[in-house]
């Protein structure tokens, strides 16, 4: 089972939640796989005593142009979609960070002077914490595109599914990263907080997983005196809400020396189990 | 014409209130609204709306099923697992346009893409430009770069551009910081806000833009925001101040209250006192 916990706004606590929920469940006995994909800024790491057992690289390909080939005809760049190739006059420029890696320009090159090359955009790295399985991609600072790191971090899963729990932590947004993390889960989990910005941004979050078609519910966290500002529009929209995790300085303060609560408090524990057993509650009827 | 962007690298540490203040501080400037995928910054400006429009970011393959004659080549040639069992997927697209070449029918082709919507605004403070991003859709670096952009469509007599950047170090934040003159990171005290520091200043120094940093909530864990404070030192980086955490500051957003309420907080305070060494690095004397 593939459970993605995702937000719309950052800094929601999509992380600490899906830290917290890993570390109940594979307490519990449950195999768990945590999957950090919010490749850009990945964050899990830091609340787990982490053994890195592998590191892999992750490279798309790009054009290397033999000059003295090139005819500069000009046909790689009409092609591009993506302004990764230029030529001007007896010269062809490739700007790297915009190349997707599509391979169009070395097929519609007439004299076959482009050929493609490996080029580093992140790693990945696999290892453990305790009995759990920890997996997180790294874009490399300065690149622009972080779906290649997502996808090649997703790689292999299909086949775990069935033997895990599978727990993605996503990047904020609702563009292309957030889809490429959510893609083929069986739930998603909204973590929102009860303030304008946070409303504002669930609305998106839950058009996405709608537009998706993945069954959901929602985590309120710092809930407070405002909470209604969430909860009434959950109800109006019929999103179940899972848990509710209260605005305390000492969770703050535990947060942010990277002590994931659980481990301290152990009513925590229970409360990400009980969201567990909803959420594989809601998948049996979603399969029905 | 000088331009300011706000950066955090981590999400939710406080860019939009940041920038929200500075906005009301400077009085009359130029507002950018970076964050496509969830902008915020709307909900302390309320915009007046002037105008709307589409904006075809990408482009997405769509086919002819009457000329397909399901040879699979292009299933075989795309390199983003797009097409399967010969369906396109169009959150999987990327518009690169090989299966419309390798197509021998000619039953593909590429059609521009809505990818969102940019909008125009008149606000108290100034102009506001700002969009949309489809939900789930691609080159959100694209509607930034146009978003700026579109600012040249006022007139205007402001020197300052003040742009709303969003989270991440990917394509959107390297379409906000592009060409600007300086970055303010706004970080929390947390071990996640400091991670995430580091590599936003990675960004913005790969870029050749000068960079500040100041830490939001600093009061949360203050022995966090020693070491992030130890850390710009040990980096060379200018600390240019610390903002309490002030549950006032919700308060003014909850009520949909003006920007200069703000500056009245606790927290507003502090970012005044941001603000001033802010100004001397734009617009030193």
């Amino acid at each position: 089972m593939i459970i993605t916990v995702l937000s719309g706004k950052g800094g929601t606590g999509k992380t600490t939640v899906a830290v917290n929920l890993a570390l109940s469940l594979a307490e519990e006995g449950h195999r768990v796989l945590l999957l950090d994909a919010d490749v850009e800024e990945p964050n899990a790491g830091l609340y787990l005593d982490l053994v890195v057992e592998e590191t892999f690289s992750v490279d798309v390909l790009m054009p290397k142009v033999d000059e003295s080939l090139c005819t500069y005809c000009g046909k790689c760049a009409e092609f591009c979609q993506f302004n990764a190739l230029a030529v001007i006059g007896e010269h062809v420029l490739v700007f790297s960070e915009l190349c997707h890696g599509c391979g169009g320009c070395s097929l519609v090159c007439p004299v076959e002077a482009i050929r493609e090359v490996p080029r580093l955009v992140g790693t990945i790295e696999k290892g453990r914490a305790g009995s759990l399985k920890f997996w997180s991609g790294r874009m490399k600072v300065g690149e622009a595109l972080a779906v290649p790191v997502t996808r090649k971090l997703k790689e292999g899963l299909a086949e775990l599914k069935d033997e895990f729990i599978v727990i993605i932590d996503a990047p904020p947004g609702s563009s292309c990263p957030v889809v490429e993390a959510v893609r083929g889960s069986d739930y998603a989990l909204l973590v929102t907080e009860p303030t304008p910005f946070g409303k504002h941004d669930f609305e998106i979050a839950l058009g996405l997983v709608r537009d998706m078609e993945f069954p959901h519910g929602v985590i309120i966290n710092r809930s407070g005196d405002d909470d209604k500002l969430i909860e009434d529009y959950c109800r109006e929209q019929d999103v179940p809400v899972l848990l509710k995790i209260p605005f305390s300085p000492r969770l703050a303060a535990l947060g942010a020396r990277g002590i994931p609560f659980s481990k301290v408090i152990p009513y925590w524990r229970d409360k990400f189990r009980q969201v567990y057993r909803k959420i594989k509650e809601s998948c049996r009827c979603a399969s029905w | 014409m000088r331009q300011l962007v706000i950066v955090s690298g981590k999400g939710g540490t406080g860019k939009t209130t940041v920038a929200g203040a500075f906005i009301a501080l400077a009085w009359r400037s130029i507002c950018v609204d970076a964050d496509v995928d969830a902008p915020n910054l709307h909900l302390l400006l309320h915009p007046k709306l002037l105008e709307e429009e589409e904006f075809q970011g990408a482009k997405i393959v769509v086919k002819d099923e009457e000329k397909c004659t399901e040879c699979g080549k292009c299933e075989e040639y795309c390199r983003f697992q797009a097409i399967k069992d010969l369906k396109i997927d169009p959150f999987r697209c990327e518009g690169c346009g090989v299966c419309v070449y390798v197509c021998p029918e000619g039953a593909l082709k590429l059609e521009d893409e809505v990818t969102g919507y940019t909008m125009l605004s008149r606000t108290r403070y100034g102009p506001f430009s700002h969009a949309r991003l489809k939900i789930g859709a691609e080159a959100s670096g694209k509607l930034v770069t146009q978003v700026r952009k579109n600012i040249e469509r006022f007139t205007y007599q402001e020197e300052l551009v003040i742009i709303d950047g969003c989270p991440g170090i990917g394509c959107p934040v390297i379409a906000s910081i592009s060409g600007t003159d300086l970055a303010l990171a706004v970080t929390e005290p947390s071990v996640s806000g400091l991670h995430d520091l580091q590599r936003i200043l990675g960004v913005t120094r790969h870029f050749g833009i000068k960079s500040l940093v100041c830490i939001n909530k600093y009061d949360l864990c203050p022995e966090m925001s020693e070491e992030i404070e130890d850390y710009c030192t040990r980096e060379g980086v200018e600390m240019v101040g610390k903002i309490p955490f002030d549950p006032e500051v919700l308060e003014v957003v909850r009520q949909e209250r003006p920007l200069e309420d703000l500056l009245e907080t606790k927290a507003g305070k502090a970012i005044e006192g941001i603000w001033e060494t802010v100004k001397n690095h734009l617009f030193p004397v």
